[in-house]
């Protein structure tokens, strides 16, 4: 189902995501969160926390962020960059939409 | 001489008139041409008229002599059928034809009738003129029932006027509150009560269907619930029209009213119009105030002026004896807007102003409205009052002078004036308890007097009167706010939930001002959770607001892989269940068994994909979630007691099952650990629990507050009672008063530490009809909270959470 056009790959569609959530997607041993804010902006992070690679995608996703659901370290969805006193980065992909498709480019990192 | 024919003769053309004659009484020749078969009398004063407080005679403003005295030709109930533009001449239903240089139209307004059926039944009147008020007095001679259709200015002035003529009243009004479109929904309250108290039912959200006759004449109205009401009169005051037809007929441009521009001409050079039958710039309206500005542009342009209309506020007065009512401009609540109330509820008053860049846009003033004109002054004036805001809402006494001490206005109140509304505290009782009980933050004020514990509004009176008994002693404390995105403490926010009636998450930041377009991971479960609490039956559980463990149903590890604990009730199990755990741990290889510490077991190391897999299997078997994830109830955990101690005293196993199974799936601020020991030896450990149950010969002793965590503490004792009935009342009504006041992620004896143990005491062991509705409002949310989330995510739901979106080919890795 992973059609692939250039570095573009499609993934799903915007309503596979629930609004201030995030869902997977798995490429080999990397996990990649893929996170829809309430305002329907997607952003794609390594699944691994700076701090202690704790899952991401399985955090509370605010305003341009996600906090960890290990020890609530805010990382920005935009950068990968965490956030405040907290020092470190996770890696961030491109998206882009094509109608409701999500393609990434798993080529390039941010 | 020029010619001025005026069409109307209400309120605006005569103040019209009085402006021309004051500027220049030689200008024009007047005609004037009125339906009505009389002189220009002040139609705002038809309620004093009704209500037989004043007469016709006395409301008149200008009698025949006045348009005699000014040369006016004054044709009485005359109307006019139809206008020349061309040749500019007006010709009346009568046939008298009249020439025009200038004519100005002032036709007015129709009261608006709802076409219900029965609506022409003989009975069913407007309030709008002379003969309205005559019908109504006429009827209501007999006594007996009228039905007012409309909760407005003037539905409510009608009501108030038959009530004064001995009528039995009854006002129906459509929407939720009186006079919503003047009035905020706080002094719509009031006003509701006022006009109960003087014997006049109001039923707000009604809404009419039929109004049925016998005879011919009014006999009863219907409501679309089903509800009659009989009664021989209805008066329908919903609204006015402007009366534009004579304009529609004469080609002028018309939309709801006629449409004019700044300088009040219509779209004819020569036509102008003026008061209810105008729409200029999008607006009708209906007061007297905009009408009388009209007027005086009118009568300046008559005489080659400049003068333009720009709009007006308008300002609404309520005038029915005894019921003091003031509002002016806008008052609806925003982003951008602050707002300052001033509530006494023994005295009935209620003030609000609704400020926007410093400035005053809107006023509700109930109870005392001597301060309106001011309040109305600066806000049309946009006069900046950030400079006398402390003392803004205690009206303009308090503004004299240069020194604005927002103290004195405070130290100036007497002692029984009242502070808090909501519990009716007065400014002596708090000064007693600052000054005689050494009382000396909010929070301790609020503790001995109740003042400020409800709604809080009052809090900044609190602490003034604070700062001033205690001076320079007084040392303001902090509130701890939830996170960055509020200034608002818990405590707060927990408040204005309730006294703002917010529901969802969206609406809790909009009105509380978040300022954060979404919140963050520290405020947002906890107000998911408030509301949780709060709404159990109207709010939708915000999944996403919620953490990982409670989102998923499983406690997440440092891996990101899962442990899941069922519930073993009260810690007993079974061959079944150990052989079905034994049979899941082998079949999906889970890594690690472990027995917990509240009596159950735990297996960790299960994959995310896996969780539904693992539910379905364990849900075979009969198991359910253990929530052992949760913010709220966790484990029961019991001794064996009479079943097989030779020292058990009571059924220490059956009673925390019994409890487990009538608590578990409760959210609570924080998690919630019970116990049960079956004597005072205590082996389920129960004095360090949250709750805990010993049992005696006597009966059960009640504890709470234990704390064997980062911080280790025994309980404390709230009673003891005789059955085990007792026990599920006192326990189940002390954690939903817990539930209902505890912040979120404190611990009970956290909690109890706050509001005071004897407090908690008082209420649960004490005051029988509190803790009856405690339990009664945990048993509602119950019905709605005791669903196993395990068995809903295997038939399906949230499968997103389970399942990665795509598995990329291996290739595409690069």
């Amino acid at each position: 189902m992973n059609a692939q056009t250039g570095n573009w790959i499609a993934v799903g569609s915007l309503n596979d995501i629930p609004r201030r959530g995030a869902r997977c997607i798995k490429n080999g041993e990397m996990t990649i969160a893929i996170f829809r804010t309430a305002d329907d902006r997607l952003f794609a992070l390594e699944d691994k926390c700076p701090h202690k690679n704790g899952p991401l995608s399985q955090g509370i996703i605010h305003d341009g962020c996600v906090t960890c659901p290990l020890h609530n370290w805010v990382i920005s969805l935009e950068t990968g960059k965490a956030q405040g006193a907290d020092e470190g980065k996770t890696n961030a992909y491109t998206l882009k939409m094509d109608g409701d498709t999500i393609l990434i480019d798993i080529g390039a990192v941010k | 001489m020029k010619k001025l024919v005026i069409i109307g003769n209400g309120m605006a053309p005569g103040r019209m008139l009085e402006e021309l004659f004051d500027k220049d009484s030689q200008a024009y020749q007047v005609t004037i041409f009125n339906a009505e078969p009389r002189v220009n009398y002040n139609r705002l004063m038809l309620s004093p008229v009704l209500s037989g407080e004043k007469t016709y005679e006395d409301i008149i403003t200008h009698d025949d002599d006045w348009y005699e005295n000014h040369g006016v030709t004054l044709y009485k109930g005359v109307r006019i059928r139809e206008i020349d533009k061309e040749a500019k001449t007006v010709t009346s239903e009568t046939g008298i034809k009249a020439s025009y240089d200038k004519l100005v139209f002032a036709t007015g307004s129709n009261p608006f009738i709802i076409p219900l059926p029965g609506h022409d039944l003989d009975g069913v009147l407007t309030y709008r003129d002379l003969d309205d008020v005559e019908r109504m007095i006429e009827t209501s001679k007999d006594g007996g029932k009228a039905v007012v259709i409309g909760g407005g200015l003037l539905g409510l002035e009608a009501a108030a006027g038959l009530k004064a003529q001995g009528m039995d009243v009854t006002v129906l009004h459509l929407m939720p509150s009186l006079m919503e479109r003047q009035l905020d929904s706080a002094a719509g309250y009031l006003l509701e009560k006022a006009f109960e108290d003087l014997g006049i039912t109001v039923m707000t959200k009604a809404n009419s269907q039929e109004i049925i006759g016998k005879n011919g004449k009014v006999s009863a109205i219907m409501l679309d619930d089903g509800t009659k009401i009989d009664c021989e009169i209805v008066v329908m005051a919903v609204g006015i029209r402007p009366s534009i037809e004579l304009a529609k007929q004469a080609g002028l441009d018309t939309n709801r009213g006629i449409l004019v521009s700044d300088d009040m001409l219509t779209d004819d050079n020569h036509i102008y119009a003026l008061g209810e039958c105008v729409e200029h710039r999008g607006q009708c309206y209906g007061l007297v105030a905009p009408l009388y500005e009209m007027a005086s542009v009118i009568a300046e342009n008559l005489l080659e002026g400049t003068a333009t209309y720009e709009g007006s506020v308008t300002a609404t007065k309520l005038k029915v004896t005894g019921i003091d009512l003031y509002s002016a401009g806008d008052f609806a609540e925003g982003e951008d807007r602050e707002e300052i109330v001033l509530r006494d509820a023994t005295s009935g008053v209620y003030k609000r102003l609704v400020l926007k860049d410093n400035r005053i846009i809107g006023a509700v003033l109930y109870g005392e409205t001597s301060d309106g004109p001011w309040f109305f002054d600066l806000l049309k004036k946009k006069t900046d009052i950030s400079g006398m805001r402390e003392t803004l809402i205690f009206g303009q006494a308090y503004q004299g002078g240069t020194s604005l001490d927002p103290m004195a206005a405070v130290a100036a109140l007497p002692d029984d004036a009242e502070i808090c509304g909501c519990n009716g505290i007065c400014k002596g009782a708090i000064v007693s308890a600052i000054s005689g009980k050494g009382v000396s933050n909010l929070d301790d004020v609020r503790s001995h007097t109740k003042a400020s514990a409800s709604c809080g509004t009052c809090s900044g009176l609190v602490e003034q009167l604070l700062a001033v008994t205690l001076g320079e002693r007084y040392n303001p404390a902090v509130v701890q706010p939830m996170c960055g995105c509020t200034d608002l403490g818990h405590g707060d926010v927990r408040r204005l939930i309730k006294a703002k009636q917010l529901k969802t998450i969206p609406a809790l930041m909009q009105e509380l001002e978040w300022k954060t377009s979404c919140g963050c991971a520290k405020c947002r479960p906890a107000l998911n959770y408030y509301l949780v609490c709060d709404w159990p039956d109207e709010y939708a559980d915000d999944y996403q607001s919620r953490f990982i463990n409670e989102r998923v149903h499983a406690n997440i590890q440092k891996d990101g892989t899962y442990s899941v604990v069922p519930r073993m009730w009260g810690g007993m199990t079974s061959s079944k269940e150990l052989r079905a755990i034994a049979d899941v741990v082998d079949k999906y290889d889970i890594p690690a068994v472990k027995c917990t510490g509240g009596q159950r077991i735990d297996m960790l190391g299960i994959k995310k994909e896996d969780l539904p897999d693992v539910w379905a299997d364990l849900g075979k078997a009969g198991f359910v979630s253990g929530q052992a994830y949760a913010k709220g109830l966790r484990t029961v955990k019991t001794c064996v007691g009479t079943d097989w101690c030779r020292f058990g005293t009571q059924d220490s196993t059956g009673l925390g099952i019994k409890l487990e199974k009538f608590m578990w799936g409760s959210w609570t601020p924080a998690k919630l650990k019970l116990a049960v020991s079956g004597c005072p030896r205590n082996c389920s450990e129960a004095t360090c629990k949250d709750i805990g149950i010993i049992c005696v010969d006597s009966g059960f002793e009640i504890h709470f507050a234990g704390a064997a965590g980062m911080d280790i503490k025994g309980t404390e004792i709230l009673g003891q009672v005789e059955t085990q009935e007792e026990v599920m009342e006192y326990v189940v009504a002390l954690a939903q008063m817990y539930r209902e006041q505890g912040f979120y992620l404190e611990r009970i004896y956290k909690w109890a530490r706050r509001i005071g143990i004897d407090e908690i005491r008082r209420q649960i062991m004490e005051e029988t009809d509190k803790r009856r509705a405690y339990f009664d409002r945990f048993v509602f949310s119950q019905q709605l909270a005791q669903v196993d989330p395990w068995s809903e995510r295997v038939s399906g739901k949230d499968k997103h959470e389970f399942n990665p979106l795509a598995t990329l080919p291996l290739e595409a890795a690069q």
